[in-house]
């Protein structure tokens, strides 16, 4: 197998927690491998951030260009065309700086690329055997990819767990010389922080969450009804965001907030892996989807097959008559 | 400003339940209800509201077959100035670079300012958009969720990053940007509309009309193979309440408040 590089996203010195999950996919597809991380960037921060990453990789390639201060795709991908030898392997997490990069590094590099990697079930000789998942992670597939001229893989975060083994005392390499000229198109002026909202998701032990299923934006006043009833807050998946049912700062998922709640209730919510990774803390699940193969039901404590604009409204006058009873 | 949009006719999850075929490979595909792929139309719209204000046309292109027609048709009644079919065998099986690929050779025997595609359509490739945009050599921008129109051949777009931040760019035209959901509200389209472009002829170009080597496109010349479906071994997954509503409801109320979810 080809040599297996892992390109490294990281932010103010600290690596991404997806490092150590690019090093166990490398392993996934070779187990003898010795991936190289390779990480781009500018100034201490980077630094720390290679001189952190020698426990897990045994080599780490440092590339320091101040134009690579921020990380600006189109100038990182000149620069790994340079350094990359033709026909490896490149490992890049798959989130959006990923999307932003791999489909046109792996065009620079004529390689394959095939992107949201979940899993590595085999190597026959070049041909690599992949897992991934379709229609919003209704169904997966194997895919064959053709490595024989290299390939680009973006990796789901979190679906790779870390090697745990005996600390590696890797090598930093300083490639900052071999980058050359670095120029783009496009040009990085700031980044603007997601207003506050008028309820503070992250703040709630009870999440009633909402998804495509509550159909309308008069209905969201059903899920409110029930989060009053439980003293909870209602949140929702990105489809109600994008239809303007709910304001930006009540979407859970990797575009939006990470919450912590004790119990989490999502209503109506497919389940795609950008929504689940924003619930951390190991909640009590309830999943409500009149889809019985809504993949959150793989994920749920508790599943009801129901059209939750019948089911929401008959468990908030169940749990009042409960609460008038029990006053 | 000429705007081309590339767009695809999928699947829609939302009406569907994906099943697996009896033989276990391939999904069963005979009764599904297919759509514009949603962030294709949310391009589409931002493709129009570009135009209205900058002036210049808006061209909607599919690479697919016969059947395909129907979303460049719903297109064009959203506004859309011209509809392209592209069509060929020759085209059949190809991944995304071949996809793009093909498209790379309909832009080059025109000129547009802006492409716009999806973020991604149901096989979550999120793919072709930054792959045209290498094969052209312009500049791309990917999950772009507002775009400004600057003097000077640049536009200002935002991306969508973590925790619901946004990070701005200046991009110089022409460039390719993948557009995110939500980023407008697209407009609806009545059966009227539908209906006033219904008979509008739709340009359709195979592989010898754009000179694309085929070759390189297709099964032929794809690197990346889906082999079948499968339904993943689960895990544990989530217990299944069952009963009346009412038994499930009590037995729901009775957890929530074991978990601390109900006091």
């Amino acid at each position: 197998m080809a040599r297996i590089f892992a390109y490294i996203v990281h932010k103010s010195g600290v690596s991404d927690d997806s490092a150590a999950e690019l090093a166990a996919a490398a392993r996934k597809i070779d187990g003898n491998a010795s991936p190289v991380a390779v990480v781009t960037g500018w100034g201490t921060d980077l630094d720390a951030v290679c001189e952190s990453l020698r426990t897990s990789y045994g080599e780490v390639w440092k590339v320091a260009n101040q134009a690579l201060a921020y990380p600006n795709a189109e100038l990182v991908r000149k620069a790994l065309v340079n350094i990359l030898p033709h026909g490896c392997v490149v490992l890049v997490p798959h989130a959006h700086f990923g999307i932003d990069l791999s489909p046109g590094l792996s065009i620079k590099m004529n390689a394959a690329f095939v992107s949201d990697v979940l899993g590595i079930e085999g190597v026959d000789g070049a041909y690599l055997k992949l897992v991934r998942q379709e229609f919003g992670g209704q169904i997966s597939a194997h895919v064959r990819c053709d490595t024989s001229s290299g390939a680009v893989l973006n990796v789901r975060p979190g679906a790779f767990k870390p090697n745990e083994g005996a600390p590696l005392n890797g090598v930093v390499v300083d490639k900052s010389a071999d980058v050359g000229a670095l120029t783009a198109g496009r040009c990085y002026l700031e980044t603007v922080v997601a207003e506050a909202g008028d309820v503070d998701i992250t703040k709630h032990a009870v999440l009633v969450s909402v998804g495509r299923g509550i159909q309308e934006k008069d209905n969201i006043a059903i899920a409110q009804e029930l989060a009053d009833t439980l003293g909870a807050a209602v949140s929702c998946s990105r489809p109600v965001v994008d239809a303007k049912w709910l304001p930006k700062s009540r979407q859970v998922g990797s575009s939006g907030q990470t919450v912590k709640p004790k119990v989490y209730m999502a209503c109506g919510i497919s389940g795609s892996f950008q929504h689940l990774a924003g619930i951390k803390g190991n909640p009590f699940i309830v999943a409500i989807n009149k889809n019985p193969k809504a993949p959150f039901f793989q994920v749920a404590d508790v599943g009801i097959v129901a059209d939750i604009l019948e089911f929401l409204p008959e468990l908030t006058n169940k749990i009042r008559e409960t609460k008038g009873v029990s006053v | 400003m000429e705007i081309l949009v590339c767009v695809r006719r999928v699947p829609d999850t939302s009406e569907n339940e994906i099943q697996l075929n009896s033989a276990g490979n391939e999904i069963e595909r005979d009764d599904l209800v297919y759509s514009i792929n949603e962030p294709d139309n949310y391009a589409v719209e931002e493709a129009l509201q570009i135009a209205a204000k900058a002036g210049g046309s808006v061209t909607v292109v599919t690479v697919g077959g016969d059947d395909d027609e129907e979303v460049l048709r719903r297109e064009m009644a959203m506004g859309a100035n011209h509809g392209v079919l592209i069509s060929d065998e020759a085209f059949n099986g190809s991944d995304g670079k071949g996809i793009a690929t093909i498209l790379k050779a309909f832009v080059q025997k025109g000129h547009y300012d802006l492409i716009l595609t999806g973020i991604q359509a149901e096989d979550g490739g999120a793919q072709v958009g930054g792959m045209l945009a290498a094969l052209l050599d312009y500049p791309f921008a990917s999950l772009v969720n507002s775009i400004a129109v600057l003097d000077g051949g640049k536009l200002k777009v935002s991306r969508e990053i973590e925790g619901g931040n946004r990070e701005m760019n200046e991009i110089d035209l022409p460039c390719v940007l993948s557009i995110q959901t939500g980023i407008n509200e697209p407009r609806y389209v009545g059966m009227r509309g539908i209906r006033q472009v219904a008979s509008v002829e739709i340009p359709t170009f195979g592989a010898s009309d754009l000179g694309v080597d085929a070759g390189a496109v297709g099964e032929a010349g794809a690197k990346v193979k889906r082999v079948d479906y499968f339904v993943p071994a689960l895990g544990k997954g989530a217990e299944i309440l069952q009963g009346s509503r009412e038994e499930i409801i009590d037995k729901l109320i009775e957890l929530m408040k074991a978990k601390g979810g109900l006091n």
